[in-house]
C-alpha cells in the first residue's frame, strides 16, 4: 500500500526504503526532530485520498465551532452550499453523526458548539482526531494524536482509531503504547531507520530491545 | 528574527544612509516663532465653529467614511478571492495608486462638490487596498487545516472552513483600523472643497485662525478616539448597529446637485487628452509626452523616491522606539497611566493628517525634504506602533518570560518583527502615495505636478502624471512583494 524506495528528503530523511500493507498497524518511535513527522508526510503525499490524516498541530480553525471542525472532514461528500448553510446553522444529518462520534471521543455536545480556541490541549486533540475518524477512510496516519491525554483516555482513544481503521500508522512518543497496541515497530532516528521490527522480536530478542533503548541515547 | 529580515532592514537603512546626500535636506533660516506662537496660543484656546455647521460637518466626514467603507470591504473581499488573477492584482494596484484627493479631483470634474464624489473618492482606492490586504491576510494562515480536508473538497468549501474563518477577526480589526483612515481620508477631501471637517480646518488654517484650526482639530479627534463607543456597543451587536448607521448615513448625505451624463462624455473623451492627440499630430504627441516625461515627471519621480525612502527608515526606526509604550505586554494593568499616555500619544500621531504636521514643520525648517520626511514619518510611525502594539498583545508568552528590555530585545521584538517588516513594507507604498499631499503644500513631489496640472485646468497633463504614479506604485508593489517573499 505504501512504498519508498531509497527515499531522501533534504537532510531529514536519508535513504529510506519501507512497505507497508493493508492491515497492518504500525508505530514509529524516535526522538523529536528524528524524521518521524516528515515520513509521515511523505507516506500521506503517496496516496492523500485514502487517508484519514491527522497531523501533530491538529490543524484546527480556531474561530469555528468543535463541530465545524470535525465536519470538515467530510467537505467533500457534499456540494459548496450545502457545505454554506451547515456553516451558518448546522444540519441536522451531520449533527447527529458528529454527536454520536465525539460522544466516543469523550466530548460533550458543549464542547462541540464552543469555538475551538476555548477549548483544553486534549480537547481539541480529541477534536483533530474527529475530524481524522470523519473522514471514514480505510487508512489512518497520525502524528502523536494522542500526546496530550491521559494514558486511559489515549488508550481509548488508540482503541477507536483501531476499531474504525483497518491500517493505522502512528508516529507516538510512548514505548509502552507503541508495544502495548501495534504489531509493528519502526525506530528512527537522525533522518534513518534504526529498527523495523514485529513487536514479538522487541520485546524477546535481546538485541533489539537493545536497539530500541539506543534510540533515545 | 531570521537572516533575511535582518538583510532586507539593513539593506533599506544603508540605501536611506546613500539617499541623504541626494536628497533636498536644507534647513532654511526661518522666523516661524510668530506664527508658532499663534498656533501655541490656539490650541491652548480653542474655538469651535458655529454648532450647526461643525455637527453638519461632522455628519458629513462620517457618512462618508462608512458607506465607502462598507461598500469597499464587500469589493475588496470579492477581489481577494481571486487575487492570484494578474489583472486583478494590477487593477487593484492601480486603483490604489492614486490617491483619494486625487480621485476626488477627477471625480469632481464630473459630479461635482456631491456626496458621490466623496463616496467614490474614498471606496475606489479603498477597494483596492482591501483586495490587497485581505489576501494577504488570507495567504499567512495555516495551511495545516487543509492538509487534513479530502484532496476532493471544492473550493468553495475550502474557502469558506479553512481559509476565511481563520482569517476572520484579523479582517474585520482591519476594516475598523480603514475606518479611521476613511475618516481622515473624508476629512482630507475637504480640502479640495466637499463639505467635511476638512474643509473647515483648511480656511481656518489658511486664515490663521489657529483657535478655530485647533477647535476642529480636537472635535476630529473626538471623533476618532470614541469610534469604539459609538461604533462599536457591548449591547448591540455590530451585525444590527452597523446597518443602522449605514441607513442613517445614507440619509444624512448632503444633496447632490444634478449631473448630466454629457459632462463625462466629454471629461472622458476630450478633457483628459492633450490637445495635439485630439488633432491627430503624432509628432506634436510625441513631443509633449516627452516634455512632460523629462521634464516634469521624472524629476518629480526622483524627488518622491528620496523622500519616501528617507520617511520609510525613519519610520520603522520610530516604531520600534514607540510601541513598546502602548503595549500591555510592557506595561500591564500597575502602568495603565504610562500605557494610556502611550496610546494618546499613538492616537494623534496616526490621526493627525500628514498636511498638518508637513504645515507646522514647514513654518519651522523652511521649504525643503525635512518637513515631508518628518511629517510622514510621524504619522506611519503613529500607525504601525499602534497596528503592532496590538499585535504585541495578542501573543501568548510565558509566565516566566524576562521583563522590561530583556523581553523587548529577546522575545516580544523578535516574535513581531516579520509582521513589524511586512507593514513597514506594505506602507512603503502608501508613503509614496501620501507623499502626494504633500505636493499640495508645495514640495516637488510627482502630486506636486499634479495639484497644478488640476489648477491650471491641465486635465490632460494631470491624467499623464496620475498615470506615471500609479506606475510607480505598482512597480514599489511588486518590488516590495519580491521582498518579502525572501
Amino acid at each position: 500500500m505504501f512504498k519508498l524506495d531509497h527515499y531522501n528528503l533534504d537532510t531529514r530523511l536519508l535513504d529510506i526504503s519501507l512497505s507497508i500493507n493493508a492491515g497492518e498497524k504500525v508505530a514509529l518511535l524516535g526522538p523529536s526532530g528524528g524524521g518521524k513527522t516528515s515520513l509521515l508526510n511523505a507516506l500521506h503525499q503517496q496516496c492523500a485520498d485514502q487517508v484519514a490524516w491527522c497531523p501533530q498541530e491538529h490543524g484546527l480553525v480556531e474561530p469555528l465551532s468543535g463541530y465545524h471542525n470535525i465536519y470538515m472532514g467530510q467537505l467533500d461528500q457534499h456540494n459548496a452550499l450545502y457545505n454554506l448553510v451547515n456553516l451558518i446553522k448546522p444540519l441536522a444529518k451531520p449533527k447527529q453523526q458528529i454527536t454520536e462520534l465525539s460522544a466516543e471521543l469523550g466530548l460533550i455536545s458543549e464542547q462541540l458548539s464552543k469555538s475551538v480556541a476555548q477549548l483544553s490541549g486534549g480537547q481539541r486533540q480529541r477534536i483533530g482526531i474527529g475530524r481524522a475518524l470523519y473522514r471514514q477512510q480505510e487508512t489512518f496516519i497520525g502524528d502523536e494524536p494522542v500526546s496530550s491525554l491521559d494514558p486511559v483516555q489515549a488508550q481509548q482513544i488508540l482503541e477507536l482509531i483501531f476499531k474504525r481503521h483497518r491500517t493505522v500508522i502512528l508516529a507516538l512518543h510512548n514505548r509502552k503504547q507503541a508495544l502495548e497496541n501495534f504489531d509493528r515497530i519502526i525506530g528512527i532516528k537522525a533522518g534513518k531507520i534504526v529498527f523495523d521490527s514485529p513487536k514479538k522480536e522487541l520485546i524477546k530478542n535481546k538485541y533489539q530491545a537493545g536497539l530500541l533503548d539506543s534510540l533515545y541515547d | 528574527m531570521t537572516s533575511s529580515s535582518k538583510n532586507i532592514s539593513l539593506a533599506f537603512f544603508i540605501v536611506a544612509l546613500v539617499c541623504i546626500p541626494f536628497a533636498d535636506l536644507v534647513v532654511y533660516q526661518v522666523e516661524p516663532w510668530d506664527e508658532l506662537a499663534r498656533m501655541g496660543q490656539g490650541l491652548i484656546q480653542p474655538s469651535f465653529p458655529e454648532l450647526s455647521i461643525l455637527a453638519d460637518s461632522l455628519i458629513n466626514t462620517v457618512a462618508f467614511a462608512l458607506l465607502a467603507v462598507s461598500g469597499a470591504a464587500v469589493l475588496g473581499l470579492g477581489l481577494a478571492l481571486i487575487f492570484k488573477s494578474r489583472i486583478v492584482r494590477i487593477f487593484s494596484a492601480s486603483v490604489r495608486a492614486v490617491h483619494e484627493l486625487f480621485w476626488g479631483l477627477i471625480f469632481m470634474q464630473v459630479y461635482g462638490l456631491s456626496a458621490t464624489t466623496g463616496i467614490l473618492a474614498i471606496l475606489i482606492p479603498f477597494t483596492g487596498i482591501f483586495a490587497k490586504m485581505f489576501a494577504e491576510i488570507i495567504e499567512q494562515q495555516s495551511r495545516v487545516p487543509n492538509t487534513t480536508l479530502a484532496p476532493q473538497s471544492d473550493h468553495v468549501s475550502r474557502y469558506i472552513y479553512t481559509w476565511l474563518p481563520q482569517a476572520w477577526p484579523q479582517m474585520v480589526s482591519y476594516t475598523r483600523y480603514r475606518f479611521e483612515c476613511a475618516l481622515r481620508s473624508s476629512t482630507i477631501l475637504g480640502f479640495i472643497g466637499l463639505p467635511t471637517l476638512g474643509f473647515y480646518l483648511e480656511t481656518a488654517f489658511k486664515q490663521g485662525q489657529y483657535d478655530e484650526a485647533a477647535g476642529l482639530l480636537f472635535s476630529f479627534f473626538i471623533l476618532i478616539a470614541t469610534i469604539r463607543w459609538w461604533l462599536h456597543s457591548k449591547y448591540i451587536p455590530s451585525t444590527l448597529l452597523v446597518p443602522l448607521y449605514l441607513t442613517l448615513a445614507l440619509f444624512a448625505l448632503p444633496e447632490s446637485p444634478q449631473v448630466y451624463g454629457s459632462s463625462l462624455v466629454q471629461f472622458l473623451s476630450h478633457d483628459i487628452w492633450p490637445k495635439a492627440l485630439l488633432n491627430g499630430d503624432i509628432f506634436a504627441v510625441f513631443a509633449w509626452y516627452q516634455h512632460q516625461l523629462l521634464d516634469v515627471a521624472i524629476p518629480a519621480l526622483w524627488d518622491t523616491l528620496l523622500l519616501s525612502q528617507l520617511a520609510m527608515v525613519l519610520t520603522g526606526l520610530l516604531v520600534l522606539l514607540f510601541y513598546p509604550w502602548a503595549s500591555k505586554v510592557f506595561f500591564p494593568k500597575r502602568f495603565s497611566l504610562m500605557r494610556g499616555f502611550g496610546r494618546s500619544a499613538l492616537l494623534i500621531l496616526r490621526s493627525v493628517p500628514e498636511m498638518i504636521f508637513a504645515f507646522v514643520f514647514l513654518l519651522i525648517f523652511g521649504p525643503s525634504g525635512i518637513p515631508a520626511v518628518l511629517a510622514l514619518a510621524l504619522h506611519n510611525a503613529g500607525l504601525i506602533s499602534y497596528l503592532l502594539m496590538r499585535h504585541s498583545e495578542q501573543l501568548n508568552y510565558r509566565t516566566d518570560s524576562g521583563r522590561g528590555l530583556n523581553h523587548y530585545v529577546y522575545d516580544v521584538t523578535p516574535r513581531v518583527y516579520p509582521h513589524f517588516l511586512s507593514l513597514l513594507l506594505y506602507r512603503w507604498e502608501v508613503i509614496i502615495r501620501e507623499s502626494a499631499i504633500l505636493g499640495i503644500l508645495g514640495i516637488t513631489t510627482l502630486g506636486f505636478y499634479i495639484d497644478s496640472a488640476f489648477e491650471d485646468i491641465r486635465y490632460d497633463r494631470a491624467l499623464f502624471l496620475i498615470v506615471i504614479s500609479a506606475l510607480l506604485n505598482i512597480a514599489v508593489d511588486s518590488f516590495s512583494r519580491k521582498i518579502r517573499a525572501l
